[in-house]
């Protein structure tokens, strides 16, 4: 049995990632689950300076699901190529680095200082978070933004990058189109859904930066078909993922065409996910005597 | 070690009205310390993330855990329905708790406001110290009080002047003439700031408990956040996480 992936040349023991901004760099789930069963560890968005984030109340509990307002707190790209990369070399695991930035000068800095950083295998480029006011979702909503800051960053990329798409779009075949077009590796997708929760008693907003995105297992269903869209629209390997908590919901995106998934919010939930779900892999390729894992990427009957 | 996993109810009353005890069998119970909390998960599939509830007492020997919480939404409601017996699952054991040696030999004040009363208590029962512990409460139904008698000397302040002092923790200080080296305290923000500001100015340490909504509970999503007069250690940038950083921090340090 090869449960093996590889995406745009970088072969992944597994197709199991984690989705960024809920693992850290690995740090603190590493206490839980052994890194090393892991087909590659995203990395919490990192920038070119450290960023404080959004003030507080960053999280909130929805039916099904959370918001989360974070704002993208990070240390910067000097004290992360210190401190997480050594940290995740450590591991027989793929470093792959989710890159955020307020403008394309922001991004490129950090993807011209990753370059150096041969541990890393593949960059993914957040142009779709929804909770930073300037950049980030500005690339990621509109077609020519998204084809230029693509193009931008792939001259600059030593490593292949994937663009982290957002759900909060009118087609998204669109922009997987005009990723690919501008170069890009590889897709991940969705981000989070932004939503908004408001607390009638105190009739207040439940975040302080009043909306917030959405994670967590009631998204699956429009991440699975998002996921179905895009992988039929391009070419280059889809990363899915939105409110995976089994292994059921892993193969479910695989066969709506992901090349590899990643698990996010659910570790909040059930530290131990990552590792139960390739584990579920395993047994669901065992029961349906599947040789390779990649004969299940797309194959849902249609 | 971190660890999920399912722990039993052994025993659960309502001591106050929306305010629960229970005790739940866990080996969680070996490494933990007065002032870390746990994450209990509701098993209602519509709520998905721990809550993050204080550790009111330890019994290493039986291994288990107690603690008093408030009802304030489903998944405490849903708590509150547990019988003896029934599972439970907690993630923990998290935070860093309170600094015993901080007190140890030293005049203390060990500090509770209302649902800040119950992660006093094993600090109360540990800590070797002088302990003048003063409890917050809105009204006369004061819930746990009872627990604290043979730790030390307990001092009450209610809002409605119906037991004790009438006013807060800070007004019972000043009533009964005390003084302390340092203080331990857990409570509402209004009551951790008046502290804040008369450790200040006696010039003393204060070690003060926080709560922020949370998501993961073990530093990794940056939801819980405070912010500090230093650098953070993770993201230097002052912010510092109360799950993993916290939930104690020393009064001096945090921006509240």
């Amino acid at each position: 049995m090869n449960t093996q992936v590889t995406i745009a040349g970088v072969t992944l023991k597994n197709p199991v990632m984690t989705g960024s901004g809920t693992f850290g760099s690995g740090m603190e789930y590493g206490e839980f689950v052994d890194l090393n069963r892991l087909g590659a560890v995203v990395t919490k968005g990192v920038a070119n300076v450290p960023w404080p984030g959004n003030p507080t109340p960053r999280v909130a509990e929805v039916y099904g699901g959370m918001l989360n307002a974070i704002g993208l707190q990070n240390p910067g790209i000097e004290v992360f190529c210190e401190r997480d990369i050594p940290f995740l070399k450590q591991y027989d695991t793929k470093i792959i680095v989710n890159v955020c930035g307020k403008s394309v000068e922001d991004y490129l800095e950090v993807v011209d200082r990753l370059s150096h950083e041969e541990a890393v295998a593949m960059l993914e480029i957040n142009v779709s978070c929804p909770n930073v006011k300037e950049g980030a979702i500005a690339f990621g909503q509109k077609a020519d933004a998204l084809y230029n800051i693509t193009s931008e960053i792939k001259k600059h990329a030593k490593q292949p990058i994937i663009m982290k798409l957002s759900p909060n779009v009118t087609d998204i075949t669109e922009m997987a189109k005009a990723a690919e077009a501008a170069g890009a590796d590889a897709l991940s997708l969705i981000n989070t859904l932004t939503g908004m929760k408001i607390d009638i008693h105190r009739r207040k907003f439940a975040l302080a930066n009043k909306t917030g995105g959405m994670s967590g297992p009631a998204i699956k269903p429009v991440a699975v078909r998002m996921v179905y869209q895009a992988s039929h629209a391009v070419k280059i390997p889809v990363i899915g993922m939105g409110g995976i908590a089994t292994a059921e919901d892993a193969i479910e995106f695989i066969l709506a065409g992901a090349t590899a998934v990643s698990v996010g919010a659910m570790n909040f939930v059930n530290p131990y996910t990552t590792v139960e779900v390739v584990e579920g892999i395993e047994k669901y390729m065992q029961q349906y005597g599947v040789e390779n894992l990649t004969d299940l990427i797309g194959a849902v009957n249609d | 070690m971190k660890e999920k996993k399912l722990g039993k109810v052994i025993s659960q009353k309502e001591i106050s009205k929306n305010i629960f005890d229970m005790w739940i069998a866990t080996d969680l119970a070996d490494q933990a310390k007065p002032g870390q909390f746990i994450g209990v998960y509701p098993k209602d599939k519509s709520t998905i993330l721990p809550r993050p509830i204080s550790i009111c007492e330890i019994d290493k020997e039986k291994k288990a855990l107690r603690i008093v919480y408030r009802i304030a939404g489903a998944g405490t409601t849903e708590f509150s329905t547990y019988q003896v017996g029934d599972e439970v699952a907690i993630l923990g054991t998290l935070g860093n708790g309170f600094p015993l040696e901080a007190g140890k030999g030293k005049k203390v004040f060990l500090i509770g406001g209302g649902i800040g009363v119950p992660p006093i208590l094993e600090m109360a029962k540990q800590m070797d110290a002088d302990k003048s512990i003063l409890l917050g409460y809105r009204d006369g139904d004061l819930f746990l009080k009872e627990d604290f008698d043979i730790y030390g000397k307990v001092y009450v302040a209610t809002e409605d002047g119906s037991v004790g002092t009438k006013g807060n923790v800070m007004d019972a200080i000043a009533t009964n003439g005390l003084e302390a080296e340092a203080i331990f305290a857990c409570g509402p923000m209004p009551m951790l700031r008046a502290i804040k500001r008369y450790a200040e100015e006696k010039g003393i340490k204060a070690y003060i408990s926080l709560e922020e909504h949370m998501a993961c509970g073990v530093g990794a999503c940056l939801g819980c956040v405070v912010k500090t007069k230093e650098v953070d250690h993770h993201s230097h940038v002052h912010n510092a996480r109360i799950c993993t950083d916290g939930p104690v921090f020393d009064a001096e340090e945090v921006d509240i």
